[in-house]
């Protein structure tokens, strides 16, 4: 799905017409290409201490790759080039006037931020039991991060990485989250934080095939975010097995056969689809390593005029068949060694949307179920996670009415809609071995929506 | 692969070449798209975007890209000229390898199981390892040729070495020769329609309107269940649109058959019983089987869900003799029943093709009468009777529609999938017969059995 105005707005006539009228001028987003580099010029690592030190080593080092990387360390611009990164480690911060040093210093380089740029804040949690002071300058980082990521032009990002304090800044999830955030993986994220609680995972051996090895299923893989979420983990190095209703199987068979996979139709609703799916992706695959719940259906209607069918076969969809399916795999000795579960809520989930009383239901019980199956799958390396999209350019969103559609995409830190692929790309990451350590979030893809924040 | 390259030109000098010990032949499943009605869903598809499609959802169901088959043999009953390598077209147009040999075949309305028949020999003697077989027919696009007359005309125009020549084979044209040669589905030699050389035959066995109509609604009811049940969850991909048989009729009752009026026999002189509703629709589709050894399945970590025995095909004289021109499969399963040492009630699933009802009825009658058993088939007696309860228990050919040739592999599909389920539960083999009749006075059978 095209956005006209975006194309419009970035060349030409249409450049300097929205220039002249201060009209909104959303950036054309850089976006991961296979082979792509991690980041495109230099990255600076702003803060002091050990963790930052272990930070810049890391990405001096190729952040686990062969790439080489220009790591920076003092704040002054880099000349002939603009910062591909910032990166600034505050996990040591002990009082909130240690914030002004490092985060003035970020500002003094904001300008020289290249389009798409990232700056990345590593910080701590502010837990429970801290001193008021330490929880206090943390939280302060997150606010900072937060309204930095809507000051930001030019498809730049902000994003935090929360590490828990019993696990190092560069345990393998903190590396993948730093990853995913230099990546223009990240390219529809923003102002977002992802907690890494806890040191499991694993680095894979490339990243350029993070998955590879893994069995991954994808429900409602036939079209829009499903088909791009299979495309995605194939590309990734999985072995997918896409999975949708019998109806949708002609476009179902054309994706599976895309990415070599193998299509199984299939309602999800039906009491024994966790016992298919597993059959089958053990049968032909030799096993079952990532499940990703994409499938969903909306049925909006004001509650007032809501009926039992539209209520009942939203939650039967949306959680109830999520719930079913997981039982069955917690239950599945195939499904042990370091299994991925990602579920697909919404923004809906999390702020509400008029006339969703139905889908925001169902969307906010998956956002608690991850969290309540994470434990459940912490003692076999497993980890349950949530991905919540906000205004995503798809088959559907296109039937949104014009004006509807102009103000959901634009009311944004970025300004348009996110692609069907950006949803994909936080999925992989999620679904990654290396995020072991990340695990009953929800982390959302909405270009940092105002709606829900 | 019986021979190894180097052996054998000291072996062939000292003794002959030894002939392969016989393989199994196994199904590992099958796919189809729906059949529409002629004229309306698949009204612009070809017969090579259908087998292409049904090809496609076959290749996506058993993660077949990249593959290459032993080789996909399958063929269209209703055929364009320019069609003439319209399997191997298919392939190329696959995501299987390219270097995936092909080729058509065809047998009127047995092509498909023809088609199975064929590559499952080949994969028995070792051959190939694995194959795909099937057909697709349409009837909304089926191809229309110009007139014998205007056709010489232009051929002699084409040939014509000058004007004067050119001008005198254009001018051999009347216009007559302008109405096109539509496909017809009369037999050549009767210029009787199919159905009403069914109805002679209908007549001559006594069949009953009732009998045939509930023959038809059980073909509904039958099939509609299976779809619910989810039976062709991994038999059926959808295309254009549609996901399931358009011709089904879940609400079919036995009163609105009842109501039907006839449209064969009715210039008999016993009442005419046959309608649109105990015969097929004119149909468009198309389907697949994938057929290999158990080394090959294995290998590729696929399912095998029945093996094949053996088949017999067969021939009637509808044309002066007294046999009606759908009562080869009759005569062809006595004979495969008895070479492999089988009876009726060996049999778990019966799936006789419904060209009609009534043709499922002769034939069970047939097989019933002492006296035709002992002067036609050279029996000892009568061959027995087929237990309504494993008649087409999954639907056939009423319910679901009748594109030619691609009824083999539909049936095949589902017959396998319903011998690897009885196994299953019961657990111990379980077998199904298989009967299509064609054109012709042909018919065709198979036995399969299942495989665990």
């Amino acid at each position: 799905m095209t956005d006209k105005y975006t194309a419009f707005v970035n060349g030409g006539f249409g450049k300097s017409l929205a220039k002249k009228l201060g009209l909104p001028q959303p950036a054309k987003l850089r976006r991961f290409k296979a082979g792509q580099a991690l980041v495109s010029g230099p990255v600076l690592v702003v803060g002091s201490g050990s963790d930052a030190d272990a930070v810049a080593t890391y990405l001096l080092d190729g952040a686990g790759s062969s790439e080489s990387i220009d790591v920076r360390r003092q704040a002054v611009e880099p000349s002939g080039s603009k910062w591909a990164a910032i990166v600034v480690v505050l996990t040591q911060v002990t009082a909130p006037g240690d914030l002004s040093e490092p985060i003035l210093a970020l500002g003094s380089q904001l300008r020289s931020v290249a389009s798409s740029g990232r700056v990345i804040f590593v910080t701590r949690p502010a837990a429970a039991g801290l001193s008021p002071a330490v929880a206090a300058a943390r939280n302060g980082a997150i606010g900072a991060m937060r309204s930095l990521a809507k000051e930001l032009r030019a498809g730049a990002t902000a994003n935090a990485i929360s590490i828990t304090d019993d696990s190092a800044a560069t345990s393998p999830s903190a590396l993948s989250a730093l990853r995913f955030f230099l990546s223009s993986r990240s390219a529809f994220v923003d102002g977002q934080i992802v907690a890494v609680s806890s040191e499991a995972g694993q680095v894979p051996e490339s990243w350029a095939a993070p998955l590879a090895g893994k069995v991954a299923v994808v429900t409602g893989a036939a079209q829009g975010i499903g088909a791009a979420i299979a495309e995605t983990l194939a590309r990734d190095g999985a072995t997918v097995v896409a999975v949708d209703v019998p109806a949708a199987g002609e476009s179902l068979s054309k994706v599976a056969n895309r990415i070599k996979g193998t299509a199984l139709q299939l309602d999800i609703t039906v009491p024994d689809a966790g016992a298919q799916i597993i059959e089958h992706a053990v049968a032909r695959h030799g096993g079952i390593d990532i499940v990703v719940h994409n499938a969903g259906i909306t049925r909006d209607k004001l509650l007032a005029n809501m009926d039992n069918a539209k209520w009942d076969s939203v939650i039967a969809v949306n959680i109830e068949s999520q719930l079913r399916i997981n039982e069955a795999l917690l239950a599945s000795e195939h499904f042990t060694n370091a299994p991925r579960i990602v579920s697909l809520t919404s923004t809906s989930g999390i702020a509400g949307n008029r006339g969703q009383t139905n889908y925001g239901a169902s969307k906010a019980g998956v956002i608690a179920m991850v969290a309540s199956t994470s434990p459940l799958l912490a003692e076999r390396g497993g980890t349950a996670n949530a991905v919540a999209p906000g205004f995503i350019e798809t088959k559907m969103t296109a039937k949104i009415p014009f004006a509807t559609r102009e103000v959901a995409r634009r009311l944004n830190s970025l300004q348009q809609g996110g692609q069907p692929v950006d949803v994909a790309e936080t999925i992989a990451f999620l679904a990654s071995p290396a995020s072991g350590g990340i695990s009953g979030v929800t982390v959302r893809v909405c270009g940092q929506n105002m709606v829900g924040a | 692969m019986a021979v190894s390259p180097e052996k054998a030109p000291t072996t062939a000098q000292s003794s002959t070449v030894q002939s392969p010990t016989l393989k199994d032949a196994v199904i590992v499943g099958g796919n189809r798209i729906p059949f529409a009605k002629a004229g309306t869903k698949y009204a612009d598809a070809s017969n090579q975007e259908m087998f292409t499609a049904a090809l496609e959802g076959l290749v996506a169901r058993f993660g077949l890209q990249g593959e290459t088959i032993g080789e996909v043999v399958g063929g269209s009953v209703l055929k364009h000229s320019r069609d003439f390598n319209l399997i191997r077209e298919c392939v190329l147009g696959s995501s299987l390898s390219p270097a995936t040999p092909a080729f058509d075949l065809q047998q009127a309305c047995a092509t498909g199981l023809e088609a199975f028949i064929t590559v499952s020999n080949k994969i028995r003697l070792g051959q190939i390892d694995s194959a795909i077989a099937g057909g697709t027919d349409t009837v909304s696009d089926a191809p229309i040729a110009v007139s014998d007359g205007l056709r010489k005309a232009l051929l002699k125009a084409s040939h014509a070495k000058s004007l004067g020549q050119r001008v005198k084979a254009f001018a051999s044209i009347r216009p007559a020769d302008f109405s096109p040669a539509t496909p017809r589905t009369d037999e050549p030699r009767t210029g009787l329609s199919m159905g009403e050389h069914q109805a002679i035959t209908s007549a001559k066995w006594g069949i009953s309107r009732e009998a045939q109509d509930e023959i038809a609604l059980n073909s509904h009811v039958n099939l509609a269940a299976k779809y619910d049940e989810g039976f062709f969850n991994d038999l059926v991909t959808p295309f254009k649109g549609l996901a399931a048989d358009q011709n089904m009729r879940a609400d079919s009752t036995a009163e609105k058959l009842g109501s039907l009026k006839t449209v064969f026999g009715n210039s008999l002189s016993a009442p005419a019983t046959m309608t649109a509703g105990n015969s097929t629709p004119l149909s468009d589709g198309a389907s697949t089987v994938l057929v290999s050894t158990r080394e090959w399945a294995a290998q590729r970590n696929l399912p095998v869900l029945a093996r094949f025995v053996d088949a017999q095909t067969a021939a009637v004289d509808f044309v002066h003799g007294h046999e009606g021109l759908l009562m080869a499969p009759a005569h062809a399963v006595p004979v495969l029943l008895k070479r492999n040492g089988l009876t009726l009630d060996d049999i778990d699933f019966f799936e006789i093709h419904e060209a009609f009802a009534s043709t499922v009825l002769t034939t069970l009658a047939a097989w019933e009468d002492e006296e035709y058993c002992r002067t036609e088939l050279g029996l000892d007696g009568a061959l027995g009777t087929v237990d309504r309860a494993r008649l087409n228990v999954a639907g056939s050919s009423l319910a679901a529609g009748h594109p030619f040739a691609a009824t083999g592999a539909r049936i095949i599909a589902t017959a396998a999938k319903l011998v690897s389920q009885k196994a299953a539960e019961t657990g111990k083999p379980a077998r199904a017969l298989i009967s299509v009749c064609a054109a012709g006075g042909l018919g065709a059978t198979a036995i399969i059995e299942s495989a665990h």
